[in-house]
């Protein structure tokens, strides 16, 4: 299983030494896979993972799948309904990889990647399947594949900066780094899932619910929470781990109802339409002109209303802002009622973004948009919004270099050399971090 | 329903390795935060290069337990002055956010797929036990009582580990009485107040990171010994629990940590034992038995919270001496 | 940051605060005309060209000033004139856009704050800054230099600091017993009134035997029989050879305990002479005395009108 002599060189003594082996590992990052069998793999187990590898509604015969997970490793090939499945002998979770040299001419795996992280939910079966879409892996050259990453990095960016905004205006309100953010963002997902899928209505009205009743929540969790522990004069440090632990409790939740499973919203995995070099799908396109239009809106909010002045006002100095006549309770809970909103819209276009809504999802982004926030400087509401785009740009360009395994760890060590060179962030004022 | 099974599940928690652990990495936290009020939330980061680094010691490199454990500490100097560097001259929320960051890319950085050769990328690594196995002196056979009787390997593991948490304990309640302690609780309450005294605050305080993170690390290779090494065991969560267990017992106390360790697992395990075989007795029709093994996470998320709200001293601390950061 | 300011013990001194003893002036400091950055016969900190800018806005804007040794100097001026600002550059807190000092003929330039702390100026805080969660008697221990037990290693074995910490213990008492504290060493510093802490923070700064004390508003938000025996133990501190520097905005307080006044205004210094001298210069009356009656408040001005300019800078820039 290891080969001792061999790898003592990747031994990750250094951190800098190991990023730089890390560009170079693109090059080797394919399986070779032995398709020995083309059954069903691991029959003796109780639980199986399985997948239906589909192009346009034409299964794909002998594609090749390999499953490494939990110190058990297997490998199987699609049958001729494109049907795989692959037995292991416990619930956890697996790397499922579909090896694109086998699939035809013609179609890769276009979104997600080849490599798919399953997890058991509450069934002894799990699906995994693959997004597959036209084209082709090797012709496309180094400058096509920069501006279509560097398009994905910014619809990312968007995404993420309409999340970041609202961790930005409460930290700078309340002072709270709000853990709980991430929750707030699956909220927004599920919310969608349910109304969609499991209510019938139109994605549109799903979506614009799903936003509502995310602000709902924004104002209910500083209702029922955050206004009586200010009340109380918790500080802000008790209050971040109170987040914490609120954040612990609503993710399980979630899974509690939702199980482990990841599910598609209506219109998810629509084929890209090509522009040149930049393969977009319509939910795309949709995606980043929502997140333009919302953002705008948020700006013109914080720059031209009363009560986004205000806001700003008490961003600055809230003892100040408060003697001179703004209702600063009033204007946190705004700031709770618009962060929500915009986090759960972040959700769910991070729902078709990933693609796929499950109960950690929210949580999987987080850093990133901490990564965002701190970036353009803690508490500026357009430092954040700089700030999501370098990391939604960075997280995606990255995947030119780096393994797409490693992409967020790019862009977690960018904020740690930001940090090292420009404290108080890209936008931020010196004096903020005092 | 078999209580007895119940308790006895329950009682095998207090004195496991795991509670050691877990003690040992609460103890860490404790210097950071309940001592110097820095708010590291990076120690699964700490623990999993431990883990790691004792694994690989002995696995790649042929090791011995001695020279695998000095690697292990090693890395986590090495870690500790990466995230102190740019962030303790900063507000305390920085760090916060650096060592969370930090301690996913090392999560990340075990469970690529590209130094799989090494790290054993999502499966981990195992088979590290025997070295450590071979320095046990008891015969074979069985010790102990009740649901605390053991194989040999298992009560070795666990002197070994009690000892070291014994060991930390005796080192912290030292040091914080003399005037090192002094210093880092000026730090804590105030740090401008202490620079203006003559103390340089940014070397205590990457001090206070290093001792706290080395404690972290020793934590991460008792934790390994009794299973394998698999990277989804230290995420953010493992980071999240470890504050649990440490605002449980109290912050700034040398008990909090160990006691708070052992009152958590033994709680936990009851818990989750009771849950899973009322679900089996039909008792909670409304609950799968998967649903009552998440139902203890939301269990220790809803306890933080009224922690910190209603006792933030911890059952430990001093009820006029708060113990928490402003 | 102001919402916090510590609570004033009570409304604000009725009759000027009097020192018990007769204050001993200390004259013939200067050479030449007592005019702004005027020569010192025998200058303990010099300072040159310290520049301090906080985005348009420049707080700090001195040319030359020096500060005599041996003396009582009160550092003056109107709201936003740049004291504390100075304060915090001076003791390392802030670091200037430009500009050098020296302190005993040593360049203090790029010293840190803890430096500056161990080579003997010693500074408080406008907001006391008492350590609420230690003792009394672990805040005075904190002040002690050179101890052998904080080193992490070394206090593992307290053999090799407990005799020294006995000896900081007896200074710290007697240092606490002259600033009627002793009663309170085993009680949290959190527990003391607002002067009382200013005290202690005072005797904390003694237990490193300072040659420069730097206090920033030692009398802010105290009870007026405390500011009698604060104003006592100042003098205490000249007549053991200390140098004192203090902002303050009491007057009378100035005028009877300084030996030496320096004036700033918008970041200069804009004259500098004798108690009773300066306050006829007409620039200190245009600077200073045209606003002082609607400052006595207590709180903190400086930060005050910091916040606000910062408000404005911000409406500016969205412009």
């Amino acid at each position: 299983m290891k080969s001792t002599l061999t790898a003592a060189r990747y031994v990750p003594r250094v951190l800098a030494i190991l990023l730089l082996t890390l560009l170079a590992a693109l090059t080797m990052a394919t399986f070779s896979v032995s398709s020995a069998h083309a059954d069903e793999v691991g029959t003796e187990y109780d639980y199986t993972v399985t997948g239906n590898v589909q192009f346009n509604g034409d299964a794909l015969d002998g594609v090749a799948i390999a499953l490494n997970g939990n110190g058990y490793k297997a490998d199987t090939v699609t049958d001729a309904d494109g049907k795989w499945a692959i037995g292991v002998p416990e619930k956890g979770t697996y790397k499922v990889t579909l090896d694109e040299d086998t699939l035809p001419d013609g179609v890769i795996v276009a979104k997600g990647g080849n490599v798919i992280d399953a997890e058991f939910g509450l069934t002894n079966r799990k699906s995994v399947n693959f997004f597959l879409g036209e084209g082709t892996r090797s012709t496309v050259n180094f400058f096509d594949q920069f501006v279509n990453r560097f398009v994905n990095g910014l619809n990312f960016g968007l995404l993420l900066a309409l999340a970041a905004i609202g961790v930005s205006l409460i930290f700078g309100t309340t002072g709270l780094s709000n853990f709980a953010h991430a929750e707030m963002i699956t909220f927004g997902a599920l919310a969608t899932l349910v109304l969609s899928v499991n209510l019938g209505l139109p994605i549109w009205l799903a979506i614009l619910i799903a936003v509502v009743l995310s602000g709902g929540l924004g104002f209910g969790l500083d209702a029922v929470i955050w206004k009586p522990l200010r009340r109380k004069g918790v500080a802000v440090i008790p209050l971040m781990i109170v987040s914490i632990g609120l954040s612990l409790a609503l993710r399980y939740v979630y899974q509690y109802f939702f199980g482990g499973s990841t599910s598609q919203l209506p219109g998810a995995g629509m084929r890209d339409l090509q522009f040149g070099p930049v393969s977009l799908s319509p939910i795309d396109m949709a995606s980043m002109g929502v997140s333009i239009v919302v953002l705008l809106a948020v700006a013109y909010f914080l720059l031209r209303t009363r009560i986004g002045k205000a806001t700003r006002a008490v961003s600055d100095n809230p003892s100040l802002a408060s003697a001179s006549g703004i209702d600063v309770d009033n204007v946190i809970r705004i700031v709770w009622v618009v962060g929500a909103a915009l986090a759960g819209l972040s959700g769910v276009l991070w729902a078709y973004f990933r693609p796929g809504v499950s109960w950690d999802m929210g949580f999987q982004m987080l850093l990133l948009v901490f990564a965002a926030v701190t970036l353009g400087g803690l508490g500026t509401a357009f430092g954040a919004l700089v700030g999501s785009i370098i990391v939604g740009l960075f997280v995606e360009l990255s995947t030119l270099w780096l393994p797409s395994d490693m992409k967020i760890v790019g862009a977690l060590v960018i904020l740690i050399l930001v940090l090292l060179f420009r404290p108080q962030g890209i936008l931020g004022r010196k004096e903020r971090i005092g | 329903m078999d209580w007895g099974a119940i308790f006895g599940n329950a009682a095998v928690e207090l004195i496991s390795p795991t509670t050691a652990a877990y003690a040992l990495a609460a103890l860490g936290l404790a210097v950071h935060f309940g001592y110097t009020g820095l708010l590291n939330f990076g120690q699964a980061g700490f623990m999993a290069l431990g883990a790691y680094g004792y694994a690989i010691s002995i696995l790649t490199f042929g090791f011995p337990v001695w020279g695998a454990f000095l690697v292990g500490v090693g890395a986590s100097i090495v870690f500790a002055l990466i995230l102190g560097v740019p962030t303790l001259r900063l507000r305390a929320d920085y760090l916060a956010i650096v060592t969370i960051a930090a301690a996913e890319i090392v999560r990340l950085l075990f469970t690529t797929n590209t130094f799989a050769d090494v790290t054993g990328s999502a499966n981990g690594l195992s088979g590290y036990k025997n070295e450590f196995a071979a320095l046990n002196p008891l015969a074979p056979g069985s010790y102990g009582f009740g649901p605390f009787e053991n194989n040999a390997y298992d009560t070795w593991l666990r002197i070994v580990a009690w000892s070291i948490v014994i060991l930390a304990a005796l080192l912290v309640w030292q040091i914080m009485r003399s005037p090192w302690g002094r210093v880092i609780k000026g730090i804590r309450e105030d740090e401008d107040a202490v620079r203006a005294l003559g103390k340089n605050v940014y070397a205590y305080k990457m001090q206070s990171l290093i001792l706290g993170g080395v404690f972290g690390t020793i934590a991460g290779m008792i934790f390994a010994l009794p299973r394998a090494v698999v990277p989804s065991n230290y995420q953010t969560t493992l980071t999240f629990f470890i504050y649990a267990i440490l605002l449980l017992g109290g912050a700034a106390t040398v008990l909090g940590p160990i006691i708070g360790s052992m009152i958590f697992w033994v709680l936990l395990s009851f818990f989750s034992g009771f849950v899973a075989r009322a679900v089996e007795a039909g008792w909670l029709p409304f609950m799968t038995s998967v649903q009552g093994g998440q139902l203890r996470f939301i269990l220790v998320g809803v306890a933080i919270m009224l922690i910190v709200i209603f006792r933030p001293q911890g059952i430990f601390g001093n009820k006029k001496e708060l113990a928490f950061v402003r | 940051m102001s919402a916090n300011a510590i609570p004033l013990d009570s409304s604000a001194p009725l009759e000027p605060p009097v020192p018990t003893q007769k204050p001993i002036k200390t004259t013939g400091l200067h050479v030449g005309d007592a005019e702004p950055g005027c020569r010192k016969v025998d200058p303990i900190l010099v300072v040159d060209n310290v520049r301090r800018t906080f985005g348009g806005l420049t707080a700090v804007d001195v040319d030359h000033v020096e500060v005599p040794r041996g003396a009582i100097t009160a550092l003056i001026g109107p709201n936003g004139a740049g004291k504390t600002t100075l304060f915090n550059l001076l003791t390392g807190f802030d670091k200037p856009d430009e500009g050098t000092w020296t302190f005993d003929g040593r360049s203090l330039a790029g010293v840190p704050a803890y430096k500056v702390a161990r080579m003997g100026q010693i500074r408080t805080f406008q907001l006391t800054k008492a350590l609420g969660l230690l003792t009394v008697m672990d805040n005075m221990l904190l002040g002690a230099k050179g101890q052998t037990g904080e080193n992490l290693f070394r206090a593992l074995l307290p053999f090799l600091w407990r005799n020294q910490e006995a000896d900081n213990r007896v200074k710290a008492l007697d240092l606490l017993t002259r600033f009627k504290l002793d009663a309170k060493k085993d009680d949290y510093a959190a527990s003391l009134s607002g002067g009382q802490r200013k005290l202690l923070e005072m005797a904390r700064a003694l237990m490193s035997d300072p040659t420069l004390v730097m206090l920033d508003e030692p009398m802010a938000g105290v009870n007026p029989a405390l500011t009698q025996s604060l104003l006592d133990h100042i003098l205490n501190l000249k007549s053991q050879g200390m140098t004192v520097l203090f902002v303050e905005h009491d007057m009378h307080m100035v005028r009877h305990i300084a030996d030496w006044v320096i004036v700033m205004a918008e970041g200069k210094v804009v004259a500098e002479g004798d108690p009773h001298e300066v306050m006829k210069d007409p620039a200190v009356i245009d600077a200073y005395l045209g606003q002082h009656h609607d400052e006595d408040i207590g709180e903190d001005p400086d930060a005050e009108t910091e916040h606000v300019s910062a408000v404005k800078e911000l409406l500016d820039d969205e412009r």
